[in-house]
């Protein structure tokens, strides 16, 4: 008894109760947290993982470094480790929320469970289990963990499984459904697009949304939009070494995409700019071309600044700014 | 899995206190026991030494072994008239290095004469793409691949002169569910119907197997360390789990 009351003052509980919200506008998610219930307790931990250097293989690097807020927790990244002669280079870390409605996890899909994707980050594919050990250890060392454990799963007992279930309260609780586009399809009083945004809505919905699909900006497939003749990195071919996959990479969410820059699998654009050129002017015969993009996507000018405007109404900032998700 | 072991856990006491009688009357209906199984790691019929000890492929070519550790998972028992029985919740990994590893004891199996054993080698699909898993299935054991989701299934490292990998190591890291390269194998053997698998509460059996580390490189294609030295799952992994789903366990005797 004297032990409980204690560890309440030392940690303080989240203020508000946390909990999953789906936006009216979207369909049911396929992560439910039927097997990792849902706490204030489990999300602080989470959350205070998620932003903690320790996770890193050479503790030099927390997720937040990789993932921040301000970016809608994407970045461009150095390289992420992809196992002994399988190295993938350079990838952009690309942002996190909305997660719970996908089924595969990475730009080409290798990772199939929220749970087990910060995997890859947290250890050196030769040393992985050196690695987890190794975190396992120091958190055990290091007060309040241990407590803070105990507040999430009832036992002070230190696991993989419990660090990536936390994780998981954490960045599956990242939610972001508040955009103007939100509001004006879900009719919220005083919300309507301006005409430019609205001539960039039907020109996106015509180029653009037979990949990019509402209300996620992605049908989660896996595709080629012709960046490159020759990708140099292989994309969903490596998981599942079919050819027609070589250089196909999943189609990415457009939401928040003013701020999730730079673009790409790569990170080799700079603005939506560069972007709208690429599917203007610069989009390359590879082999797996989309059939779509055969003749690219021919933009004038001012098609463009329509496309822009609009895409500019999916940024959500209610959700860049909610200070439930920042390091505190 | 963990949810159900909470419950367990915290049902526990309520049954022993409330329920004795029951359960009482459950055993007797319904008479359960215990086997163990045994792995005994060989290499063409030498045994297994770690580091040490130089082999020979069907190649003729020489190797040494560091590290070796498999799955054997769903393991299944059926009887002479057919019906089976699942052990359920049934993942082990058995590693060269930790001797206990090698001893398996399935608990609460129905009572009776059991005349085959099937299991898989390695692990079911669904788990390979399952949330975050403990005990045998824990990442810490260095058998889950981080950067497509999935289990090793079998893990073979070590060294060879003919191999042209750096250091001349070998890496064979046998996983991977998704055609055309699933690598999900099962291993079944019939139990000569003289002497059965006999479950009895008064009795706990021990099945021995030999498994031969060298069947990877021979059985279907014999492989050689200069061509092949690596593998991570793909096309590769599929010709190794080709060659040991017939060579890799071998029934030896069942101590009744
Ligand atoms: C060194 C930078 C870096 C760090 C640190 C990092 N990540 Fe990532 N993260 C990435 C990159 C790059 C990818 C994409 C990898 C790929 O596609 O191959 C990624 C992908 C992900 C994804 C999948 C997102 C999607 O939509 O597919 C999740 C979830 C994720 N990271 C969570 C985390 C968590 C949790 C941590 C901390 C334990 C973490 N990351 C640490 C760079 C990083
Ligand atoms: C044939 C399917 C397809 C069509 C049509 C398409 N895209 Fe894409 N888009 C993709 C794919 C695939 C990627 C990721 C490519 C990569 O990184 O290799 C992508 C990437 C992007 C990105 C970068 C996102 C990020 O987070 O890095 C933006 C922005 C974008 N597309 C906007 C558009 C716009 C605007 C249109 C319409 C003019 C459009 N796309 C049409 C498939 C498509």
């Amino acid at each position: 008894m004297y032990a409980c009351s204690k560890n309440e003052k030392a940690i303080a509980p989240e203020a508000t109760t946390i909990s999953f919200e789906i936006p009216a506008n979207f369909p049911v998610p396929t992560y439910n947290f039927d097997d990792n219930k849902l706490t204030n307790a489990g999300f602080a931990l989470g959350k205070k993982l998620f932003y903690d250097a320790r996770l890193s293989a050479d503790n030099s690097v927390s997720c937040g470094s990789c993932h921040q807020q301000f970016a809608a927790f994407a970045n461009l990244d150095h390289k992420v480790s992809h196992g002994v002669n399988n190295c993938q280079g350079k990838r952009n870390a690309p942002p996190l929320f909305n997660l719970a409605w996908q089924k595969a996890f990475f730009w080409d899909g290798g990772v199939k469970n929220i749970e087990t994707s910060p995997l890859n980050a947290i250890t050196d594919a030769c040393e992985m289990g050196t690695d987890i050990e190794r975190i396992i250890t120091s958190l055990k060392g290091t007060a309040p963990y241990p407590d803070l454990f105990k507040q999430a799963f009832g036992s002070d007992e230190i696991t993989s499984q419990k660090i990536l279930k936390s994780i998981a309260q954490f960045t599956a609780v990242l939610v972001s459904g508040n955009s103007k586009y939100d509001k004006v399809m879900r009719k919220e009083n005083g919300f309507n697009f301006s005409s430019v945004e609205l001539a960039g809505y039907n020109l996106f919905k015509e180029k653009c949304a037979s990949c990019h699909a509402e209300p996620l900006f992605t049908d989660f497939s896996y595709r080629s939009n012709g960046l490159d003749v020759v990708s140099a990195d292989e994309g969903r071919s490596t998981i599942t070494g079919v050819n027609t996959d070589f250089g196909t990479f999943r189609v990415p969410t457009l939401r928040n995409i003013e701020y999730t820059g730079p673009y790409m699998h790569d990170g080799r654009f700079y603005s939506l700019d560069e972007v709208l050129e690429h599917y203007n002017s610069g989009v390359k015969a590879a082999g797996n071309l989309d059939s779509r993009l055969k003749n690219g996507v021919p933009l004038n000018a001012s098609e463009k600044e329509q496309i822009k405007a609009f895409l500019k109404t999916l940024t959500d900032n209610e959700f860049l700014k909610n200070t439930l998700y920042n390091e505190s | 899995m963990k949810t159900s072991q909470y419950l367990l856990a915290l049902l526990c006491p309520i049954i022993l206190l409330s329920s004795c009688k029951k359960s009482d009357d459950e055993i007797t209906a319904n008479p359960k026991s215990s086997f163990t199984i045994e792995f005994e790691h060989q290499v063409n019929g030498a045994v297994l030494a770690l580091n040490t000890t130089t082999y020979k492929n069907a190649k003729g070519e020489d190797f040494k072994i560091n590290v070796f550790k498999y799955y054997v998972s769903n393991i299944r028992l059926s009887k002479a008239d057919g019906t089976a029985y699942l052990v359920p919740e049934s993942y082990y990994l058995i590693d060269e290095s930790k001797s206990e590893s090698k001893f398996i004891t399935i608990n609460k199996v129905p009572t009776g004469d059991y005349t085959k054993i099937e299991y898989t080698i390695g692990v079911d699909y669904a788990l390979n793409f399952a949330g975050a898993q403990t005990g045998a299935l824990d990442p810490i054991n260095g058998m889950f691949w981080t950067w497509n989701s999935g289990y090793i299934f079998v893990k073979l490292e070590g060294t060879s002169p003919q191999s042209t990998a750096a250091n001349n190591a070998l890496t064979f890291h046998i996983g991977g569910v998704i055609d055309p390269n699933n690598t999900i194998r099962t291993f079944s053997t019939e139990i000569n119907a003289a002497n059965p698998l006999r479950v009895r509460t008064d009795a706990k059996p021990d099945v021995h197997f030999i498994v031969n580390a060298a069947s990877l490189f021979t059985g279907k294609t014999d492989i050689s360390f200069s061509a092949l030295n690596f593998t991570m799952g793909g096309a590769n992994s599929v010709i190794v789990a080709d060659n040991y789903t017939k060579g890799l366990f071998r029934l030896d005797h069942i101590h009744n």
